[in-house]
């Protein structure tokens, strides 16, 4: 395993020569996915990984792409969803326009997720679901609207249990190893990167999603984070977070309200 | 015995899969009271429905058992259990935190990345068992633990419900002692 020490010196660097902080991130998982890269990339020494990595824009991106984790799923922890449905959509319904935000998406299985939740509340023509992640590979996945084909069983199900009724293949068409999603869900869908740690506020959310994306920061900059999704929102909007994500212990708890005891949204209330 | 060998324990971390379960029904009721290391456990979960398992072992013992939150600190007298579906990482300021990558050895939680990660944490203060198991899942983590200078025990292959992940990890020659489970607890109570 490499050295701690020569992977804050790396990181140090990476902030001088591109920009992307990552010094704010728990250590242990980040630590990890250097050590697979470094292997993964069969790089002669460590030391001149990080050289190539200062001199080749092209690697260093490979080098983002890869230390993040963007393992996703369809309607990942079914109950979630099926919460949104009850207690979340009816109230986004009263209004004329919704905007969504979807804070690091990964490819994107978060997105149509919930497209398909507001088709279904007959919601979807008067929304927005803006997506992004630090991640631009992803981002380009995600765009496709395209999953491979073997996920489509434990999709189903998941859905399902999110309370859909439907037959979950009328949301794609199959080709191949490809699931092509609807396009009329894809068309509500804006694309973009943006860096929680460095970009700032872009819009007015009525719902902001980010989920399994907190845990890999410490908490101070989970504390700048919630901050930033709490000057994006609605004076009423509502904010969900991952499985094991909380807004206990941070500077915005006090002004949130969660909807539903035990589960990860809360409502803003000031 | 072998156990001058470590000099303070700041951490146990055990790891098992089928056929663990059995084990730490007994070691964890065993426990004396004032046991004053922190534990944390990774459990392959197949064999119990996800939220059981906490209740199931808190049912067991009197001390304190949690399942793992990020950014929890590792206090004595509490068991933490990993949670479903993520993999639980020990940071070198001795909290935890957790993470959704990829399945290793088709596990998540896996056994190797909590061993690997707490090896770099506690270094010669961890100290590390692998329970019954039909999986790899735990050997590599135990070469890591060794190398960086904690003690690693496995349960006899020849007493565990399932042979075949103790066996891994001895191949590794990097463990320290071989124990049956029935020997875990009165070892553990007189650990420093
Ligand atoms: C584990 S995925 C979560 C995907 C999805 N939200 C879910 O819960 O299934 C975490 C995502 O966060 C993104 N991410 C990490 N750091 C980020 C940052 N500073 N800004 C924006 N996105 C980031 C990663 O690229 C990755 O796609």
């Amino acid at each position: 395993m490499v050295e701690a020490e020569a992977i804050e010196l790396l990181l140090h660097k990476v902030v001088s020569r591109y920009g992307y902080d990552f010094s704010d991130y728990a250590r242990a998982s980040l630590h990890r996915r250097i050590d697979l890269f470094y292997t993964k990339t069969k790089q002669p020494s460590f030391t001149l990984m990080q050289e190539r990595l200062m001199q080749d824009p092209v690697f260093f991106m490979n080098f983002v792409e890869q230390i993040t984790v963007n393992v996703t799923e369809m309607f990942r922890d079914a109950g979630f969803y099926k919460m949104l449905r009850e207690h979340v959509l009816p109230v986004l319904a009263t209004y004329p326009f919704i905007r969504i935000w979807h804070a690091g998406c990964s490819t994107g299985e978060e997105v149509f997720s919930l497209a398909i939740l507001l088709k279904e509340a007959n919601l979807l023509h008067k929304s927005i679901l803006y997506a992004t992640d630090i991640n631009q590979a992803v981002l380009a996945k995600a765009k496709t609207g395209i999953f491979h084909v073997a996920t489509m069983r434990q999709n189903s199900e998941n859905y399902i249990r999110s309370g859909g009724k439907e037959d979950f293949s009328v949301y794609y068409h199959a080709n191949h190893n490809n699931a092509k999603f609807d396009s009329a869900l894809s068309e509500k869908m804006i694309f973009s990167t943006h860096n929680l740690v460095a970009d700032a506020s872009f819009n007015e959310f009525q719902l902001i999603l980010c989920r399994n994306v907190l845990i890999y920061f410490n908490r101070e900059l989970q504390g700048k984070v919630l901050q930033l999704f709490d000057r994006s929102l609605d004076s009423l909007g509502f904010l969900a977070l991952g499985s094991k994500e909380s807004l206990k212990f941070s500077p915005i708890a006090g002004y949130y309200k969660q909807v539903v005891y035990n589960e990860k949204v809360w409502r803003k209330n000031k | 015995m072998a156990q001058e060998q470590i000099n303070k324990a700041g951490l146990i971390i055990i790891g098992g899969s089928s056929g663990s379960l059995e084990v730490l029904m007994k070691v964890l009721p065993a426990l004396k009271k004032d046991f004053a290391i922190p534990l944390i456990i990774i459990m392959h979960r197949n064999t119990v429905a996800d939220s059981a398992l906490t209740e199931l072992f808190a049912s067991r013992t009197s001390l304190n058992v949690k399942e793992a939150d990020e950014k929890d600190a590792l206090q004595a007298g509490y068991i933490y259990i990993a949670p479903p579906d993520y993999h639980l990482l020990t940071e070198a300021d001795r909290t935890l935190s957790l993470d959704v990558s990829e399945r290793v050895h088709y596990c998540r939680p896996s056994i190797d990345v909590s061993f690997m990660s707490a090896a770099v944490a506690y270094k010669n203060e961890l100290v590390a068992i692998l329970l019954s198991g039909a999986n790899a899942d735990g050997a590599a983590g135990i070469k890591t633990i060794k190398e960086a200078g904690g003690y690693t025990i496995v349960q006899e292959p020849g007493e565990a419900g399932v042979s075949y992940m103790p066996e891994q990890a001895l191949l590794t020659n990097a463990v320290d002692r071989v124990m049956k489970g029935d020997e875990l607890a009165e070892w553990l109570n007189n650990l420093k």
